[in-house]
């Protein structure tokens, strides 16, 4: 047995420090979501609303019916006539007008719908949250793009800031250290409101860490600041909305496992009284 | 009156009398089936593989109700029955969940087998049996794996059907007869829809009857690996087995409840288990335009994965000279001339097919295929190639015990590798992986003979509670 036990602590070291070894790969350091607000109701419910005003219009969200909103406190009068904008029922999925060769032939990419993006968006290394969060709040002013946006998550990203008026004008500095032919390299590129940039680039001796650092400078922190919680309510919302069962789902869980804990401790028990039988 | 004599009353005595099969079953196979009283923890998975393939019938009827095997609503009808479908989630969640936990389970049942050595003579056939069961199970997560019809089902189906066309000859044929169509599409999704709920599943319970009836004629084995038929009493049973009921049932009701907590655990608070249970790229509906950037099966299918990879050009040097030596090592092991011969034959020819400077040698993603297919094949091998003068590792030597271990963490490393993208670390492990876990099977008539065995007791250890 002690063998065992001891065969058991290799198995599971060798499991749990490979994944370790391995980790890092993403591109960015992602800004952590609030996840606290995905239980909370007033949050959820605002942002529902910012994903009816602003998401809805492009992306759909075909899985998702608007009466499921009930599980984040709104009743059908209120979904009626705070959030849909149409001719829906309640009782419709959140189906968007934009026609998807229209939508690709606009941003290159047809929007995808949004129903379960927080978890298509996940991944071994980071949370769709993270992601998601970070991109929302990464966006910035290059006027060298199409669309005259940019964004630090996604680079070359085919949708525009269109919240762009909730967070209001700012500058980006983007420092990128990379190796070239002539060694590691930082390059620092400083846009401004407008979308014009200044670069610098300066060769580096020795090794250096490669990466992208990014930071903003608002024009308005304060209406920045309101923007960073509208975004991490929307999230919180993009986040129910991939997995609408979850809030309930972990409520019954706790039941179900003390439950268990009951069975297994009265079929302990049980099996204990017809052991002893067994000489 | 025609009517069987019956020692039972009431309800019980009408029914046995007209159909004794009855209760001579429940004897056969409960009340009188003498179990060795000195089994441990590992052996509950038998009973608890029986266990989840119960929730994966009966969860995947009630899927089956609401899911629809065609492309263009697949991946949305997974997604109703989660959400708009009363229960939908927990019956969905049980099936995902379950999935896992069959492998769990029967991977550390199969564990147990080689700890004690289980599929030792006579209880070959009760191996064989449960192999079959094993590659059954494999074959029903994979056309199981297909329905979801996200991006990872898709290229996932795409990518291993694609395997078999890398058999010579027949391969491009026998790939495109799979599918049904030249890409993995709406046929290839109804076929794998009739295959993983009704074809898998009755050959399935077919070999899991069989496996338990070989079982319950042979009598278990137990951690000491000592026969108990072997010590009878007076009336004819063996002194160190009792009543699988009521002894066992009432134990595996008891690990029931362990195994559940664990399972609901995952269920309700963990259902992708971080993206091992469900992939996150699966969340994406399928796209036949865009290839994933990293394509991996689900992790119970990595280790086999990461031997597949692990066979590039450059390895065909250490396969082709692998098979040859062992070849070699054939020839002056086996005693019958003609064996003797064909082994050298083989192995010289397969090396001739291998090495990438022959002028025969063929496609290395074909030995790619060979070596994944033999990676889960050899463990049919395994009473063949277990010498072991004991049957249980408690009674061999250490060392054979942390070969064991170590077989099984190189299995686990191959496995993680499996899920990762390809990088050279990556291949470079896997590479030595797939040495080491072939290693430990072709070199066991060998190892396994090696070393002192200790004793071996006439009575099972059994300490009583």
């Amino acid at each position: 047995m002690k063998n065992l036990i001891s065969a058991l602590f290799v198995v599971a070291s060798a499991v749990v420090v490979l994944p370790a070894l391995a980790a890092g790969g993403a591109g960015i350091n992602l800004d952590r979501f609030p996840a606290a607000k995905t239980t909370e109701l007033a949050s959820l419910q605002n942002g529902a609303r910012i994903f009816a005003n602003h998401c809805l219009n492009c992306h759909g969200a075909a899985l998702m019916r608007w009466n499921r909103l009930h599980d984040i406190g709104l009743n059908d009068e209120q979904i009626k006539s705070f959030l849909i904008f149409g001719d829906q029922k309640v009782g419709d999925t959140m189906k968007v007008a934009l026609a998807a060769k229209d939508g690709k032939a606009w941003f290159g990419k047809t929007p995808p719908d949004l129903s379960v993006i927080v978890r298509a968006r996940t991944s071994f290394d980071y949370a769709g949250t993270d992601y998601l969060f970070t991109l929302l709040r990464g966006y910035y002013r290059d006027s060298t793009s199409p669309t005259g946006w940019n964004n630090v998550a996604y680079p070359n990203i085919g949708m525009p800031h269109i919240l762009w008026e909730l967070q209001g004008p700012r500058e980006a500095t983007i420092e990128r250290v990379a190796h070239t032919e002539k060694g590691y390299v930082r390059t620092v590129s400083v846009y401004d409101a407008s979308g014009n940039v200044t670069t610098t680039s300066q060769p580096l001796t020795g090794h250096a860490k490669e990466g992208t650092e990014f930071s903003f400078k608002a024009a308005d922190p304060a209406r920045a600041r309101k923007y960073d919680e509208d975004v991490a309510d929307l999230v919180a919302y993009l986040a129910f909305m991939t997995d609408p069962s979850g809030v309930s789902r972990s409520r019954i869980g706790v039941w179900v496992l003390v439950f268990l804990v009951f069975f297994t401790a009265v079929a302990w028990w049980m099996n204990s009284k017809f052991w002893r039988d067994v000489k | 009156m025609g009517l069987h004599k019956t020692q039972f009353k009431g309800l019980a005595g009408w029914f046995d009398a007209r159909m004794p099969t009855a209760m001579a079953e429940y004897r056969k196979h409960m009340s009188e089936y003498y179990a060795p009283k000195n089994f441990n923890m590992w052996y509950v998975f038998g009973a608890l593989a029986i266990v989840v393939l119960a929730i994966q019938i009966i969860t995947g009827i009630f899927l089956t109700m609401n899911y629809k095997p065609d492309a263009r609503f697949a991946f949305e009808s997974v997604e109703y029955i989660m959400r708009d479908v009363p229960g939908g989630w927990f019956i969905r969640y049980m099936h995902s969940t379950g999935a896992s936990a069959f492998f769990i389970v029967v991977y550390l049942h199969m564990f147990r087998a080689l700890l004690y050595g289980s599929y030792r003579k006579p209880r070959e056939l009760i191996w064989i049996f449960g192999c079959l069961i094993f590659l059954c199970l494999m074959g029903e997560a994979f056309f199981g794996y297909l329905l979801p019809w996200g991006q990872m089902s898709y290229w996932g189906a795409q990518v291993i059907v694609n395997l078999f066309s890398a058999i010579p000859l027949i391969g491009p044929d026998l790939s495109l007869l799979i599918r049904g169509d030249y890409v993995v599409s709406d046929v290839t999704l109804n076929r794998f829809f009739a295959f993983h709920v009704i074809a898998i599943p009755l050959v399935l319970i077919g070999l899991v009857v069989a496996h338990i009836l070989a079982l319950h004629d042979i009598g278990s084995n137990n951690p000491d690996g000592i026969e108990i038929k072997d010590r009878l009493d007076s009336s004819g049973k063996p002194v160190d087995g009792i009543p699988f009921h009521p002894y066992y049932t009432v134990h595996d009701i008891y690990m029931l409840g362990m195994f559940l907590m664990a399972f609901f655990g995952v269920l309700f608070f963990f259902p992708e288990m971080g993206g091992y249970f469900l992939e996150w790229n699966n969340f994406i509906p399928a796209d036949p335009l865009t290839t994933p950037t990293h394509i991996a099966p689900v992790w119970y299918f990595t280790p086999y994965y990461s031997i597949l990879r692990a066979v590039t050009s450059e390895f065909m040097w250490v396969l082709a000279f692998g098979v040859l030596a062992y070849g070699v090592l054939l020839y002056f092991a086996l005693r019958a001339q003609l064996a003797r011969y064909v082994a050298l034959g083989v192995a010289v020819v397969a090396a001739l097919l291998m090495l990438p400077a022959s002028p025969l040698a063929l496609d290395p993603k074909f030995w790619g295929v060979v070596s994944m297919g033999a990676s889960v094949m050899i463990f049919f091998g395994l009473p063949w190639l277990d010498q072991s003068p004991a049957r249980s590792m408690r009674y061999r030597p250490g060392w054979h015990f942390w070969f064991l271990i170590a077989f099984a963490v190189v299995f686990l490393v191959l496995g993680y590798f499996g899920t990762q993208p390809p990088s050279p670390v990556n291949q470079y492990s896997s590479q030595v992986g797939t040495i080491l876990y072939f290693g430990f099977f072709l070199l066991m008539p060998w190892w396994s003979r090696m070393g002192e065995p200790k004793p071996v007791p006439d009575r099972v250890t059994f300490a009583a509670h």
